[in-house]
């Protein structure tokens, strides 16, 4: 049996998916990424190993998959046979999501960076990512997460409790002194929670508008899951954007799409050879 | 990846012994004028008897320097240029007698009323606009006639017509010589790198003499023609073909146009002010001289001109000759006229050409040199 592994490490989980020969999904996990991108690496061919998935020969098993590795800590992955950028894998994986669609365009919020992809027939037509500052990305959540004192979900918890009241600085340094003064002044934290959602949401909104949209509008990444999120984008576009529980693998299962062609365009070659 | 050739000089290389040649043409009394632009009709400057160097920073060592008297959030090429001219690091600034500057994008006129304080800065009042045509025409002559008569006061000396003439035929044959070479990047497969056409034409500033850079320009064309018939002619190229536009790309030629090649597209044509679209028009070389000097510069199609519907016309010609399959779009951090222009950019190069576009905004630094190699990588995956 020949397996197809796709790795897609970002800079707060890690994300796998392993496709069988038909390409069905068999298998999909998550780990955080923790300090070090080459352990979790390592650390993820283990868990593999313990499926019966061997990414590189041993001297008892023979490497039964093919890997392809993606995301920020993509080239930590020494056993990958392939590094693809999360960029396709995010698209690949859209259009296994939700395969009736002609066109697509992704929004996946990451740990470090947001991108918007237009996906049409399958392929990437255009993209933009967010610029070098945080601001509408997960880390800006995180940031204003932890001088709440509170996780990422309690921190969607309390937004959905509160009114938004204005964050309008864009850089996260600026941002945080603005929550610190809210918190001074003695601002319910429901309140900010909102307001920082919100102001996430406009980013990643004006980023959208900036690129022609699909009919269809789909959450991946770390908050695909996320229908308050996907509610606050819908109200801002004016187009129902879609959130769902498999979003956050769009990368890895993108990334396991491209080791199942990769595999047959080896094999492919290896027929022509012989 | 294609091959630099085995004499291939980097830029860095090519502006250190730069600076030895000009310090001992300055030994021998050379007259030198620095100048910041594509604008700047360098004939004049030949006829005075002068040699033209060009002071547009590459390099962000200058930049916390430049920061002390300007804004942060503007573009670095203008810090870069203003931090050496402070900090005096920079031979080629420390060795010009003079410096031209022009009005052309806010920052760099801004910026030259400083540098004035630093060294005597000349500056061109360029129009915004090159409509109605005869009053930009009109206007741009008679500054070029300004800065004929500003060399004349400033090193004493009378220009004549002729010296005028004779420096015009000089820079045409040159930039005959340049354009040759930059349209080695029609052949298809290609045979030369884009980050060898930028490289090379940038430094080429560093070589004084008009002949021997023609020389060498031509040496080169022989030197790739040759390889291309015997070497690469019939094969197939499976490489995307990639144009890059924008601001003047020297301070983020590694960052970018070196990361486009090694991660497999071949660049080209690079389509900027250093490029060829400011090669392929000639200067009349009979009739007035001024105005025949105004009429070439004034269609130089910079976004700093306002309509400049040019540019696209001249984009999209060489998109076809060049067989052009992706677009990718620099903007340097805070240069308005380009990133504004940008959005028509895109709009024309993916909705009338039908190629992909991608534009990066970035500065000098190497901080975002990841998230640019993920976009290019992602872009190169779309293409092909
Ligand atoms: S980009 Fe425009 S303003 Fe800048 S040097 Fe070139 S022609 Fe001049
Ligand atoms: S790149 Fe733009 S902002 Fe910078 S000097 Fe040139 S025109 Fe001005």
């Amino acid at each position: 049996m020949m397996y197809y592994t796709g790795i897609d490490i970002g800079s707060t989980a890690a994300k796998i998916a392993v496709l069988d020969e038909t390409g069905a999904a068999i298998d999909r996990f998550v780990i955080p990424t923790g300090w070090s991108s080459r352990m979790a690496a390592k650390h993820i061919a283990e868990l593999l190993e313990n499926k019966g998935i061997y990414v590189q020969d041993t001297e008892e098993h023979e490497k039964n998959t093919l890997v392809v590795s993606t995301g920020y800590g993509r080239e930590a992955v020494e056993f990958a046979d392939k590094q693809v950028t999360e960029i396709t894998c995010h698209a690949k994986g859209a259009q296994l999501l939700f395969q009736k669609e002609k066109a697509v365009s992704v929004i996946d919020v990451g740990g470090q960076d947001t991108k918007v992809i237009l996906v049409e027939n399958g392929l990437v037509s255009d993209f933009l990512m967010n610029d070098k500052c945080a601001a509408g990305t997960g880390k800006f959540i995180e940031v204003m997460a932890n001088r709440l004192n509170v996780d990422i979900e309690e921190m969607f918890e309390l937004a959905k409790a509160g009114e938004p009241i204005p964050i309008s600085a864009l850089c996260t340094v600026f941002a945080e002194s603005e929550v610190i003064s809210y918190i001074a002044e003695g601002r319910s934290r429901e309140d900010i929670a909102s307001g920082v959602i919100a102001s996430v949401a406009n980013k990643v909104a004006t980023m959208c508008k900036r690129q022609r949209l699909a009919e269809k509008i789909v959450l991946t990444g770390g908050l695909s899951s996320n229908s308050y999120f996907a509610a606050l984008l819908s109200d801002r576009l004016g187009q129902p954007v879609e959130n769902s529980s498999e979003g956050r693998y769009a990368g890895a299962l993108g990334a396991a799409m491209t080791a199942k062609k990769l595999g047959e365009r080896r094999s492919r070659q290896r027929a022509q050879v012989q | 990846m294609q091959k630099l050739p085995d004499n291939f000089e980097t830029y860095d290389e090519a502006r250190q012994r730069g600076f030895l040649a000009l310090k001992e043409l300055k030994d021998k009394g050379q007259r030198v004028v620095g100048i910041f632009c594509s604008y700047v009709p360098t004939e004049l400057i030949y006829a005075a008897g002068a040699i033209p160097v060009g002071l547009c920073a590459n390099s962000e060592e200058p930049i916390p320097a430049g920061e002390t008297r300007l804004p942060r959030n503007l573009c670095p090429l203008i810090k870069a240029s203003y931090g050496f001219a402070l900090t005096e690091k920079c031979p080629y600034f420390y060795f010009s007698d003079l410096v031209v500057g022009e009005t052309t994008c806010d920052g760099k006129k801004k910026m030259f009323e400083l540098m004035n304080e630093i060294k005597e800065t000349f500056v061109m009042s360029l129009p915004n606009s090159r409509e109605p045509r005869e009053a930009a025409v009109a206007a741009w002559r008679s500054e070029i006639i300004r800065l004929k008569e500003k060399l004349e006061d400033f090193y004493h000396i009378t220009i004549t017509e002729d010296q005028i003439r004779e420096a015009i035929r000089l820079k045409n044959r040159e930039r005959v010589a340049f354009q040759t070479y930059l349209e080695l990047g029609k052949l298809d497969p290609p045979a030369l790198s884009g980050y060898e056409m930028g490289t090379k034409t940038d430094a080429s500033a560093f070589t004084f003499d008009i002949n021997d850079r023609i020389r060498s320009f031509e040496e080169r064309t022989r030197e790739v023609l040759h390889y291309w018939e015997t070497e690469r002619k019939g094969k197939t190229s499976d490489r995307p073909r990639i144009m890059v536009t924008g601001c003047p790309n020297g301070g983020v030629r590694d960052k970018l146009l070196k990361t486009i090649e090694e991660l497999g597209g071949d660049i080209v044509l690079i389509d900027t002010c250093g490029g060829i679209r400011t090669q392929m028009q000639k200067v009349e070389e009979t009739g007035d001289v001024y105005t025949a000097l105004a009429e070439k510069y004034i269609d130089i199609t910079c976004s700093v001109m306002s309509p400049n519907a040019p540019r696209f016309e001249m984009m999209g010609k060489l998109m076809d000759e060049f067989q052009v399959d992706g677009v990718v779009e620099v903007i340097l951090q805070a240069c308005h006229t380009f990133n504004v222009e940008a959005y028509n950019v895109k709009r024309y190069v993916t909705e009338q050409k039908g190629v992909p576009y991608l534009g990066l905004e970035t500065d000098y630094s190497q901080a975002d040199k990841g998230q640019i190699a993920t976009r290019l990588g992602a872009f190169l995956e779309m293409l092909s």
